[in-house]
């Protein structure tokens, strides 16, 4: 019997095996939504959680991983909702080391920095979660798309929907766009 | 927008976030399965307030208390 199908009848050796076959792609995935290693494992062991009590829900023909995608991206989608307003997106301390190498001026950089990272917050949740990834980490808008349960069109709407808002608002604040 | 200007936003978004190279700093099977245990143990509400509603009642008629017990 095939791993998939074993995990669908819910046996816990099973989950595990495809827990550490995908643990990797769906915590990069998360990562790439809400640039926090905290956060990010926080959600990915929650996606496992819910994945495995879903089990019996689970067709093993169709494919986990992207199963696991879109269960781990309605969670990011989640923390977005209850995040926004509270604070500033958090910059990664990666975000400031890769700043700091580029060369420039410090104070010019911080301030990109800081325009680009309030400027994704002001964004619904919808539009940044594809803003980020399409934009940000260049995934191809057909993945954005399966792990949203959208079209590919659909996603490509809403990158260019956040586009023009992302442009909007730094414009706005003087960015030289 | 078109391309040129896509390009230009994509380029400045990644002067102030560079894409996330990001790996699990630690296996993440044993926080599973710890939540899954700590999720087990948990009683739902449902459980306590029915549990509590029983005790009031119990409260209010403790003739009932040895009709309860008889039933069980």
């Amino acid at each position: 019997m095939r791993v998939e199908e074993r995990f669908a009848q819910g046996d816990l050796g099973a989950f595990e095996e495809l827990f550490r076959a995908y643990q990797r792609d769906v915590y990069r995935w998360v990562a790439r939504i809400v640039r926090d290693h905290g956060i990010a494992e926080d959600l990915t062991v929650e996606a496992f959680l819910r994945m495995y009590r879903a089990h019996a829900r689970f067709d093993p023909n169709r494919n986990f991983g992207a199963w696991a995608r879109r269960i781990a991206t309605n969670l990011a989608l989640d923390h977005l909702r209850k995040i926004r307003r509270e604070a500033l997106l958090t910059i990664d301390p990666e975000d400031l080391r890769a700043a700091a190498q580029t060369g420039g001026d410090a104070a010019e950089r911080r301030e990109i920095r800081d325009a680009v990272a309030r400027a994704m917050s002001e964004l619904p949740p919808k539009l940044r979660v594809v803003a980020m990834l399409a934009l940000v980490e260049d995934v191809p808008y057909r993945e954005i798309g399966e792990a949203l349960g959208i079209s590919e069109g659909a996603a490509r709407v809403r990158g260019f929907r956040a586009g023009r808002l992302l442009r909007e608002k730094l414009k706005t604040w003087g960015a030289a766009l | 927008m078109n391309e040129q200007d896509d390009r230009d936003l994509r380029e400045f978004l990644k002067r102030g976030l560079t894409p996330m190279e990001a790996e699990p700093r630690r296996d993440l099977w044993p926080q599973v399965l710890e939540r899954m245990d700590e999720r087990a143990a948990r009683v739902p509400w449902l459980d306590w307030a029915l549990l509590g509603t029983l005790a009031l009642w119990l409260l209010l008629n403790p003739r009932a208390i040895p009709m309860l017990l008889y039933h069980l």
